[in-house]
């Protein structure tokens, strides 16, 4: 069947229901909380309207919402859910639960920032503060990578066998409605075909097991080990389910930092989310003016792409990292993962933290005009003004 | 082995699963076969030992043993089943006539 896209005007969160329909979901167990709610709210639609036979289950809870998905998952079914921020965080431990017993959830969360003070707006110190639960992390740039990625995400998790997050800006991206283009579903099928689970708990002629029982001292640690190979493993499948995905439907995810004219930059912007949609549009200016700068978008978080960051490392002067998260008594996530992986290699770009936009602070072109300014000036320079710069800071 | 331990005759069958390579273990922790290959002595710090000079035969040891790990032989003296007792002492706190005794077992 010929490739022919069907394109709706939807929001992310929108994006995100039609996605996990597509990707024939068969139960979802959530708990609504802003700026999430509307994905579950789509798929409840998609069940009133007989669109779909998805079993639904409304839980009290995130932690609880988790723990349905768990359950069904280890049944051997496709399993969904979506939350943001508070709901994340009252997830946590069912999120190592998840990762633990290797199983392939895929969960949207619209990134929001965490409350006191209240806030529902953008930030990503939510997804950053669950790096080690073992999930792997894809942070979508606009609406179409939402869809494409959720579909994705389900066909990684399946092969490695580890749950998934697709994370996408609030309000940016959740309630902000683009043209997705959308696959039909013989086409998503051919792509995305059914699980296949590591056991199979209703094959009742085989000894008994238990799943998630105790390990003693004596065998832990190779489990630990196995999740690791697994990221490792995540990487490759990664890039061939992304090249695959761009051979099928025209667009290509087979790098997991997405670099934009950084061929012959000094310099480049790198961080993740929606944030790196005007920074493309800004480089673009940029370079009109003289500016040789790029940017490097990172999709995947977890597993970590320490070899593209690498090659993209040793070939620049500076990397500005754009961090819209913060870890406390230390500098933004991004930045600290970026200068780690970089450390035991021969690239030593001149590296600087901006702390942009937390709580949904508006980040915009004339922004990341500011902060080249600065860069090229540290690179002139040859030393860093500060490394952690409050970019925002009412002075 | 004689009867009344907690596998009865299939004790016979007992063998202990050991990984001696990552690459034996199922990638999901799920725990293979029952207890019968999954032994359980290997927690404790103390071992009970039965002094039979002293032992009356009155299996309240083999009473309150939780596991159970505690047999009688056919001789009617009581002996413990060393690949599932925890070590917790239960037995030598009940026992009337202390023979048994809890040791530090030598790994």
């Amino acid at each position: 069947m010929e490739y022919k896209p069907i394109r709706k005007v939807v929001s992310g969160n929108y994006a995100a229901a039609y996605a996990a329909l597509h990707s024939r979901v068969q139960v979802v167990a959530a708990y609504p909380i802003t700026p999430q709610t509307s994905i579950i709210e789509k798929i409840a639609e998609f069940i009133a309207n007989g669109e779909t036979d998805i079993q639904y289950v409304p839980v009290e809870s995130e932690h609880s919402a988790m723990a349905a998905c768990i359950g069904a998952s280890a049944t051997g079914a496709r399993a969904f859910t979506a939350t943001s921020a508070q709901g994340l965080a009252l997830m946590h431990e069912m999120l190592h639960w998840a990762s633990g017993a290797r199983l392939p959830i895929v969960m949207v969360d619209v990134n929001r920032a965490m409350a006191p003070p209240w806030s529902v707006w953008d930030d990503q110190t939510d997804s950053l503060a669950q790096r080690d639960t073992g999930w792997m992390q894809f942070y979508a740039e606009n609406n179409q990578e939402v869809y494409d990625g959720v579909i994705m995400a389900f066909k990684v998790a399946e092969t490695v066998n580890l749950p998934a997050m697709v994370i996408e800006s609030a309000f940016i991206l959740s309630h902000t409605y683009d043209v997705v283009e959308m696959i039909p579903q013989e086409l998503v099928d051919e792509f995305l075909p059914p699980r296949k689970p590591l056991y199979d708990l209703a094959d009742f002629e085989r000894e008994p097991f238990s799943v998630g029982s105790l390990a003693t001292p004596a065998d832990y640690y190779e489990f630990r080990y196995k999740i690791q190979k697994a990221m490792e493993e995540a990487k490759k499948v990664i890039k061939e389910v992304g090249r695959e995905f761009g051979e099928r439907f025209g667009r290509d995810y087979s790098q997991m930092i997405e670099t934009y004219r950084t061929d012959d930059a000094d310099f480049v912007f790198m961080g993740m989310g929606s944030l790196m949609g005007t920074v493309k549009q800004a480089v673009d200016i940029l370079r009109q003016e003289g500016y040789k700068v790029g940017a490097a978008k990172v999709r995947w978080f977890r597993p970590f792409p320490k070899e593209e960051l690498y090659e993209l490392a040793k070939n620049v002067d500076g990397i500005a990292v754009l961090d819209r998260n913060y870890s406390f008594g230390m500098e933004g996530i991004l930045f600290t993962e970026a200068k780690g992986a970089l450390y035991n290699t021969d690239a030593k770009p001149l590296m600087k933290n901006y702390i942009v936009g937390l709580g949904g602070r508006d980040f915009t072109v004339n922004d990341v005009r500011k902060i080249a300014e600065n860069m090229n000036a540290v690179i002139e320079k040859g030393e860093l003004d500060v490394e952690v710069d409050w970019y925002h800071l009412k002075r | 082995m004689s009867l009344n331990t907690l596998f009865g005759e299939k004790k016979a069958e007992a063998k202990k699963i050991v990984f001696t390579s990552v690459d034996q273990y199922p990638e999901a922790p799920i725990s293979l076969g029952t207890t019968l290959s999954n032994f359980t002595g290997d927690w404790r710090t103390f071992i009970p030992v039965v002094n039979e000079d002293k032992c009356v035969k009155c299996y309240i040891c083999w009473k309150f043993c939780p596991e159970p790990a505690i047999y009688i032989k056919p001789d009617g003296y009581v002996a413990v089943d060393y690949d599932y007792c925890k070590g917790c002492g239960i037995c030598a706190n009940e026992c009337p006539t202390k023979a048994i005794t809890m040791e530090k077992e030598e790994k």
